[in-house]
């Protein structure tokens, strides 16, 4: 079984500052992989590297097999154009710590922007699915409201929901209750839990250490840029080995 | 404060426990009443001047819809929207290119903008009306060729001075609201698969506009002013045809009046289109759409002069 994300030395750099520093890590098929770590750590610059919205310095990243960002033929590398570089991006979701959400668009046409505008889908199609999926993460009734209208928890909901209209075979979640007033994240939780149910191959950059022992399958914790610690969460969260994880955890859990 | 409460205890929950308004004696502002009075009395004065200064007024409906000022108010619309509309195809250009990733195509817009914001639009006219002294002829190859001066007419030179000077300040409002659009909105949009184009225009043109359409509203009142500059390169329009009844029929001051009179009408026929223009942008960006200007009239009208609580 090819791993849907394999890492091999991965290193990152913005100017002067060594954010990736050699990164290597495996994520399997219809794995949820929570990646921990103080923030600065570099971990949602990796999570951003798997779609390509950051350019790695060095290494090799792949997804499903393939090169992000370059293609070998023999072994030579060649960078991607745009166009290959979005193509490739329509398999992978990304929800966001700030939603980001078009806030010019209701909850429904965001949901249906990137069917009809990326895969040329006829609107009626796109927004049959679009309401299934608001319906699936408790929002049917939200469907023609603005995100400015929406609570936070609703507007990630949205968000999940506008990534999966694109049906991914990849979700890459990037903190996506940090920004959310307590109460309301567990509704994100819940619906990300049925997501883990259904096999959705799922990385997912957390500070909620609950979510990551009952639903991760894998659990790595990164700091100043390298992976410390790695294992199942239910090892790592209550018997780390090292003791950056001990002292972090420590100040967490 | 204290307030009495005279209800029997406990009932938390009852949403519909009538609370008693407050009746106390407004404050009363004076100050408000007198600066009133000192205005209108003001006004007035300026207004009786006016009336009775050597003008004769009869003299302006007379010719207010007179053949050859609805000709020139005719010219100014189409100068205005002509130009306009190079302005801000050239400004979203310039606005592309400055912010573009290529330093040739970033420093050409740059220069474009130093340049043509840089001098008066006057002098601009002028020069284009002249530039035969530089190219003689105009040689499309086998599609058009001709003298410069036969080619360049007052229209195409006012289009052209004013257009090519508007497009420089339409691209900084631009640039300005493409700036604007928050970074995250093209990484989500990116992360869908959608590529820079699409992104563009779907997602971040559309929020631009919100931040881009008053200041362009303010740029279209000043086209329509500035389009009585084109009298200097012999370019009939509303004032150019004013001032030549104004000599004819021997009431020139009347005639200025006149002319300011339908600029003033169009003016406000476009800010009119620039309130809906905002308001339909706006929508996403707030919970409420603003009150309409007739809800916003009546409101001011209530609450002149009447403190707030609303006692009447």
């Amino acid at each position: 079984m090819t791993a849907m994300v394999k890492a091999e030395g991965v290193h990152k750099s913005f100017g002067a500052a060594h954010i990736l520093k050699g990164i290597d890590l495996e994520v399997a098929p219809r794995e949820v992989f929570c990646l921990i770590g103080p923030s600065g750590s570099g971990k949602s610059t990796f999570l951003r590297c798997i779609n390509h919205l950051e350019k790695i310095n060095a290494g090799r990243l792949s997804v499903d097999g393939e090169l992000v960002g370059y293609r070998q033929r023999g072994d030579k590398l060649y960078e991607l154009k745009d166009a290959e570089v979005a193509r490739k991006r329509r398999d992978i979701g990304m929800v966001f710590q700030r939603f980001n959400l078009f806030p010019h668009m209701t909850a429904l046409e965001n949901v249906m922007e990137a069917p009809v505008q990326v895969r040329g889908e006829a609107k009626a199609v796109a927004r049959a699915r679009a309401e299934r999926l608001l319906d699936r993460v408790g929002l049917a009734d939200k469907a023609g409201n603005y995100p400015s209208q929406l609570s936070g928890g609703q507007q990630q909901r949205v968000a999940i929901a506008r990534a999966l209209a694109m049906e991914p075979k990849l979700m890459l979640f990037d903190e996506p209750t940090s920004a959310l007033d307590p109460e309301l994240v567990g509704d994100v939780l819940d619906v990300m839990r049925g997501l883990a149910e259904d096999g959705m191959t799922m990385i997912v950059v957390t500070h909620e250490m609950g979510f990551a022992r009952e639903v991760g399958d894998a659990l790595v914790f990164m700091d100043d840029g390298v992976v410390v610690e790695s294992g199942h969460p239910r090892d790592v969260l209550t018997d780390p080995q090292h003791e950056r994880t001990k002292s972090f955890l420590s100040k967490v859990l | 404060m204290s307030v009495e409460i005279d209800k029997p205890s406990g009932p938390q929950n009852a949403p519909s426990a009538v609370a008693q308004p407050i009746a106390a004696i407004p404050v009363r502002h004076y100050g408000r009443y007198v600066s009133a009075v000192i205005a209108i009395a003001l006004l007035c004065a300026i207004v009786y001047a006016f009336a009775q200064g050597k003008i004769n007024w009869g003299a302006i409906p007379d010719y207010f819809f007179d053949d050859r000022i609805l000709e020139g108010v005719g010219q100014t619309m189409l100068l205005t929207v002509v130009s306009m509309l190079i302005g801000v195809v050239g400004g979203i250009v310039l606005a592309v290119m400055r912010l573009s990733k290529n330093p040739v195509m970033s420093s050409i817009a740059w220069s474009y903008i130093w340049f043509f914001r840089g001098t008066p639009v006057l002098v601009q006219l002028m020069v284009w009306f002249n530039l035969g002294l530089v190219f003689e002829y105009i040689n499309l190859g086998p599609v058009y060729k001709d003298y410069w001066s036969s080619f360049m007419t007052p229209f195409l030179t006012a289009l052209l001075g004013l257009g090519l000077n508007e497009a420089a300040y339409m691209a900084e409002i631009c640039r300005a609201g493409l700036l604007s659009v928050d970074e995250g909105q093209t990484e989500a949009s990116h992360a869908l698969g959608m590529s820079h184009a699409k992104t563009l225009r779907r997602i971040v043109i559309p929020q631009a506009m919100r931040v881009v359409v008053p200041p362009t509203g303010n740029e279209v009142i000043n086209m329509l002013k500035t389009t009585s500059l084109v009298s200097a390169v012999q370019y009939y329009e509303l004032l150019r045809y004013a001032q030549d009844i104004g000599q004819s029929s021997g009431a020139p001051v009347e005639m200025l009046f006149l002319a300011a009179a339908w600029y003033l009408v169009m003016t406000s026929v476009l800010s009119v289109g620039q309130y809906y223009l905002e308001r339909y942008y706006a929508r996403g960006s707030s919970r409420n759409l603003p009150p309409s200007p007739l809800q916003r009239v009546r409101v001011n009208l209530l609450s002149l002069g009447r403190p707030k609580g609303g006692m009447a």
